[in-house]
């Protein structure tokens, strides 16, 4: 599983359905890789002894519909009633969907809901971890502090929060709007394990994740430098696409630049 | 109510190890029995409301039953988002304990009191709202309970001595627990101002005007039929509960009388606006806002001579 076949998978299914969202999944496409291609230890997506997983940024969930469909999760036919009626994928993903832990869409919740997953996995005495992706702009919400105290201080070592730290967020640039700069400090003050990282280099994703001691010591977060919209150039930070919809020579360019035509 | 809950609890886990405690800081006092007996499965969170909602959701999908506790505000308002798309929405058992409700914390005011709770749980599908009268049926319905599928909210008072004459620590979930009769008036109440309700309705009887009592302990989901049932017989209901007079109990008689098409006038005696500061202890809160046995006795003998003869 490679980020350019997600990138592909959004791109196709975004035009079909004409939805936005589009620069965010693009610019987790390559962290969704990692995790849903090297990392996430699950049978099957009932697996009680699976690694779990939040897209706490639920506005993504296009580029998690396509990471499961990659996997072996979620059939062709499936992902193709994504933003239709009656269905299960919707802009934000449902926790009744097979393979998806737990429904999101509102900002700031979803650390909170990997860390009790990763608690019980203590408190159960199982290798289970738990992963949580936000956005960077998310970490405006107050409450994912709360957690990121709780988890610091409970020194849940199996949870792993990877920010995707594109610089945007949907009505401006996060410096603007209100600045976490400079994330690392800030993540760093609180007693988390703290990784700065390429957002878009799949190797040393998967290299800096298995290098952390999920067992014993703190939490762990990857700051992923990531591009909004990453892998089409009119995309690429720009703050119209996070809700935009593509025409279709806009389809055919991003088709073109991501190397689906070739 | 504070001390039985915690006693039951206790009984509870030390029979089902999914049983687990997180306070928000709250409790001193209160739950540190359970603390001393279950050091593992208890933990303080902090001041931190929505992440303890948040962890309670992720350890009941692992398989645990979490209970959250907190003064009720803090305990149904401040999280209230995390509860609704958290156990509400994927349905998980995770408790929710507000601890007071209405004016029990008195003279600490307004942020401290539980006038909505009841209100904005009872509107969400999915989830189980139970506010007991008094000690007694608070540990009945908490052994009750505690093992549903779905999320609950528990509107928990502090008082562990004051008991509903004729209640007997009766509940079951979905009905009414009626505590006296009588033919002049239907009186319907919830929560630990039950006990008000209940003198009430004895002065009442006293004065040659007997009326009818009902505690409604479960607001969600509501024993509707049943409440029907009762509102047919009486030309006139006055409900009584520690909370605004909108969204709470007398609105879900307000609904039923309303759908049925019943011809029963319908008296709330609730909280108006609490928005001028002044503050005192509950009984002092009580008389204010109408919610003593003497201004309830006033309210149902003037709603009973208004009745056409």
């Amino acid at each position: 599983m490679t980020g350019q076949q997600i990138r592909r998978i959004v791109l196709e299914q975004a035009m079909r359905a004409h939805v936005g969202h589009i620069g965010s999944a693009l610019s987790v496409a390559d962290l969704l890789a990692v995790l849903y291609g090297r990392v996430l230890r699950a049978e099957h997506p009932a697996d009680p002894e699976r690694d779990r997983f939040v897209l706490s940024k639920g506005h993504a969930a296009l580029a998690l519909y396509a990471a499961l469909q990659l996997r072996g999760w979620l059939s062709a036919e499936e992902l193709n009633r994504y933003g239709g009626d009656h269905t299960l994928l919707g802009v934000h993903p449902e926790w009744q969907l097979p393979g998806v832990d737990f429904a999101t869409g509102s900002l700031g919740q979803g650390v909170a809901l990997a860390a009790g997953a990763a608690l019980a996995a203590r408190l159960q005495h199982s290798p289970r971890r738990a992963f949580a992706l936000v956005s960077d702009g998310e970490c405006n919400e107050g409450s994912l502090w709360e957690t990121v105290m709780f988890a610091a201080h409970q020194k849940l070592a199996n949870l792993i929060v990877l920010v995707d730290l594109n610089g945007q967020q949907a009505f401006g640039y996060t410096d603007e709007v209100l600045s976490l700069t400079p994330m690392a400090p800030r993540w760093q003050a609180f007693g988390w394990d703290v990784h700065e990282v390429d957002g878009h280099h799949e190797q040393a994703l998967a290299e800096t994740i298995a290098t952390l001691d999920t067992r014993t010591g703190p939490p762990h977060v990857l700051l992923a430098r990531t591009v909004f919209g990453k892998g089409v150039s009119y995309m690429e930070s720009q703050i119209k696409w996070h809700y935009w919809p593509m025409s279709e020579s806009e389809y055919a360019q991003a088709l073109a630049e991501i190397g689906a035509l070739s | 109510m504070r001390a039985a809950f915690v006693r039951t609890l206790m009984a509870l886990a030390a029979q089902d190890p999914r049983i687990m405690l997180l306070a928000g800081d709250l409790g001193y006092m209160a739950l540190e029995p359970f603390r001393d007996q279950f050091p593992g499965r208890f933990i303080n969170v902090g001041v931190a409301e929505q992440n303890m909602v948040g962890v309670a959701t992720g350890l009941a999908d692992a398989g645990f039953i979490p209970f959250v506790y907190s003064i009720a505000p803090f305990a149904a308002l401040r999280p209230y988002e995390f509860i609704r798309n958290g156990p509400i929405q994927h349905q998980l058992p995770v408790r929710i304990v507000g601890m007071g409700g209405g004016f029990e914390y008195g003279t600490n005011g307004l942020s401290h009191y539980g006038l909505e709770d009841l209100g904005v749980m009872r509107i969400q599908p999915g989830i189980t709202v139970i506010a007991p009268a008094d000690h007694q049926q608070a540990e009945t319905a908490l052994r009750a309970s505690w093992h549903l599928p779905g999320p609950i909210y528990y509107r928990l008072g502090k008082d562990d001595k004051t008991v509903v004459p004729g209640l007997d620590g009766r509940f079951s979930l979905d009905t009414l627990e009626c505590v006296g009769e009588g033919p002049h008036l239907l009186m319907i109440t919830t929560g630990s101002i039950a006990s008000e309700a209940a003198a009430a309705a004895q002065a009442l009887a006293a004065q040659g005007v007997p009326g009818t009592l009902l505690v409604a302990a479960t607001l969600r989901p509501a024993p509707c039929e049943e409440l029907a049932g009762w509102l047919a017989r009486f030309a006139a209901v006055m409900t009584v509960e520690a909370h605004y007079r909108e969204g709470g109990l007398g609105s879900l008689v307000a609904e039923v009388i309303a759908e049925r098409g019943l011809r029963c006038r319908l008296v709330r005696c609730g909280v108006g606006a609490v928005l001028d500061g002044l503050s005192g202890s509950q009984s002092y809160l009580h008389q204010k806002y109408g919610l003593a046995r003497e201004a309830l006795v006033a309210r149902a003998l003037q709603t009973v001579r208004a009745q056409p003869a």
